[in-house]
């Protein structure tokens, strides 16, 4: 297959513009936020056809939003964002993706590499154990049915009532780790059986959990508000989502919502675009069964982080109050969300599909919590096990440019295939290991898929939106030891 | 896109794993239809775990109903992914009973996972309509599908 041909106008180092008129049905033109040199990658798959598509949707709003992290998807693209008119709009489970709120969850301690590095093979050791990855085993909570239910309501809230975490954790999660609406009646039987039994797991694929030495500081004052003070300070990054149970949500709506867009005569360029109106009761029902399924992740989320917390406690010899184990924020990176964003001074509530892209709201916005009010949202951008994350903060040109959107992560570079072919999962473990990164994994083969090589440089993805203003950076940490399921 | 030839349990092409970027694919083989999903599914078996050490010892009747060929094809191996993940069952061979546009039915051969002899290669979590493909040549039957995993 041939790259992608299209044109494509330079508006500026940062952002470039697939114009309306590229295909016919296009309802808003495309904007790309990349470097020239980051586009040539992109320009290699069909990614940016997928950009174009999506500005088909209905009651599409502003652009088809591309973020530097891009890379291929289904029907949408992966680091993509599309704002819809609640009024005239569309919501589609492809705009969300399968893996309904993957997420991010940061948490912060008092702990100094210094004290961590001798124990970091036991502190690993002791994560893989306490947290479960649920891939061939069985979770640590086991809910019954009428627990499954009253999870999916409430959302983190539910493993904070079981003791998991506390009240402040809540404040400190996008929308206090619960979405509004959630309805259990939405979601079949299949669906409940796959989650019963994952849930508060890590799985697998790209999840994992990862132990961090703070290398950078970039904002000090807006960093000492997350409680990130020094360099060599130890933090946890927890990266999982909705497993299996989002998964089947998203199959069975894709189906209903496939059907539902003949009906409703909404021509589709790509039937992974299935959508209904976001008014229609097929739109109502995936929204209701989507906020379960966002709420399972973030139960997930809050009972990793406490496991997590336990084992640190366990390693260390002290409760995790005293190791000042306080969460810094949690993120989703693949939702529908209903906002209110003002377009050409006019207040406009909105669907906003982000699909590997995170919510980046400014200081002052209600959206954000208190202790972030001053600042703006903290944005959680994990890289590859092997590179760097980042810690990021939403903008005001955020909110005026992107509808307060901004990247998510590194973005493939390689193939799954391409890059087994290319490396062995034992090879990258040594190599990880002789750069004094500890790495358990329940698969050792699949940790090529993962490799650094497989992941474009987070760094690059970081530089652009901070240069475009669409995020700005606070600090930067790299792995000292990693868990994947 | 990059195409890495992948045989199975000796038989000539029962199907090709192929690349996606963030996901996986398989292009699946067969002289007749049934033949073709039954390879569809083997190799979905065959991105989960090493299906040569799948024992046949239970069996499971399936009844697929659909609104064409191509999404049956679909919601035959996502029915299959719901089995491992919801009941943890691995299957190995599948003798597909009777097969329409509308309909499949299907006796699938396997049994429990067992994390003792089964090794989870790629936790597979659906069956996509991404560059989904049903066609026919003069050999007979291909599909290709993409899985996220």
């Amino acid at each position: 297959m041939t790259g992608w041909q299209g044109q494509l106008i330079k508006i500026d180092d940062y952002r470039w513009q697939i114009p309306q008129s590229y295909k016919l049905g296009m309802k808003v033109p495309g904007l790309i936020y990349a470097s020239e040199a980051m586009l040539k990658s992109i320009r290699e798959e069909q990614t940016l056809e997928q950009v174009a598509n999506v500005a088909f949707l209905p009651g599409i709003v502003g652009y088809s939003f591309a973020m530097p992290d891009i890379h291929w998807g289904y029907g949408f693209p992966i680091g993509g964002v599309a704002a819809m008119d609640i009024e005239n709009g569309v919501i589609s489970p492809g705009g969300v993706g399968y893996d309904i709120n993957c997420g991010v969850r940061l948490l912060r301690t008092n702990l100094h590499e210094a004290e961590v590095r001798p124990k970091i093979k036991q502190l690993i050791n002791e994560l893989f154990v306490n947290v479960p990855s649920g891939l061939g085993s069985e979770g640590k909570i086991k809910v019954s049915r009428k627990e499954m239910e009253q999870l999916m309501v409430e959302g983190a809230r539910w493993a904070v009532r079981h003791g998991l975490g506390s009240e402040e954790d809540l404040d400190v999660t996008e929308g206090g780790g619960c979405i509004k609406g959630a309805n259990p009646g939405k979601i079949s039987d299949k669906a409940v059986k796959r989650g019963m039994p994952q849930a508060g797991t890590l799985g697998s694929g790209n999840h994992f959990l990862e132990v961090q030495v703070v290398k950078e500081i970039f904002e000090p004052n807006i960093a000492s508000v997350m409680g990130i003070t020094e360099i060599g300070q130890v933090l946890v990054l927890i990266h999982t989502g909705s497993r299996g149970f989002g998964h089947q949500v998203c199959t069975d709506h894709l189906r209903v919502m496939e059907e539902a867009a003949s009906r409703y005569g909404i021509k589709l360029p790509d039937r992974q675009l299935a959508c209904a109106p976001i008014g229609s009761q097929e739109g109502k029902d995936y929204l209701a069964a989507m906020a379960c399924a966002a709420n399972y992740a973030w139960n997930n989320r809050q009972c990793i982080a406490h496991w997590a917390r336990e084992s640190f406690s366990k390693v260390f010899g002290k409760n995790p109050e005293e190791l000042g184990m306080r969460q810094v924020y949690d993120v989703c990176h693949n939702i529908a969300k209903i906002e209110e964003h003002t377009i050409g001074g006019r207040q406009l509530k909105l669907c906003v599909h982000r699909k590997g892209a995170t919510r980046a709201f400014p200081a002052g916005h209600k959206g954000v919590p208190e202790r972030y009010k001053e600042t703006g949202q903290p944005v959680l951008i994990p890289g590859d096990m092997g590179r760097c994350s980042f810690i990021a903060v939403g903008t005001q040109k955020a909110m005026e440019e992107t509808f307060g959107s901004t990247c998510h992560g590194a973005g493939r570079a390689l193939s799954r295939g391409a890059a087994k072919r290319s490396l062995r999962g034992r090879d990258v473990m040594r190599e990880l290991e002789e750069r004094g990164i500890t790495i358990k994994a329940g698969s050792i083969p699949s940790l090529a898929e993962e490799a650094s090589q497989a992941y474009k440089d987070v760094t690059q993805v970081i530089d652009i939106v901070h240069e475009a203003g669409i995020s700005k950076k606070v600090a930067m940490a790299v792995p000292l030891g990693v868990i994947k399921g | 896109m990059k195409i890495t030839c992948y045989q199975a349990r000796k038989m000539d092409k029962a199907f090709k794993i192929i690349d996606h970027t963030a996901d996986v694919g398989v292009i699946a083989f067969g002289a007749d239809v049934k033949q073709l999903f039954s390879n569809a599914a083997l190799a979905l078996f065959s991105l989960i775990t090493d299906t040569e050490s799948i024992a046949e010892k239970l069996q499971r009747d399936l009844k697929i109903n659909s609104d064409g060929r191509d999404n049956l094809l679909v919601e035959w191996l996502n029915e299959l992914i719901y089995l491992f993940d919801a009941e943890q069952t691995l299957f190995n061979r599948f003798e597909i009973e009777s097969l329409s546009h509308k309909q499949l039915k299907a006796t699938c051969y396997g049994e429990k996972f067992d994390p003792s002899r089964h090794k989870i290669k790629t936790g597979v979590k659906a069956a996509t309509y991404h560059m989904l493909k049903v066609d026919k040549n003069n050999d007979g039957y291909m599909a290709q599908v993409i899985f996220d995993v």
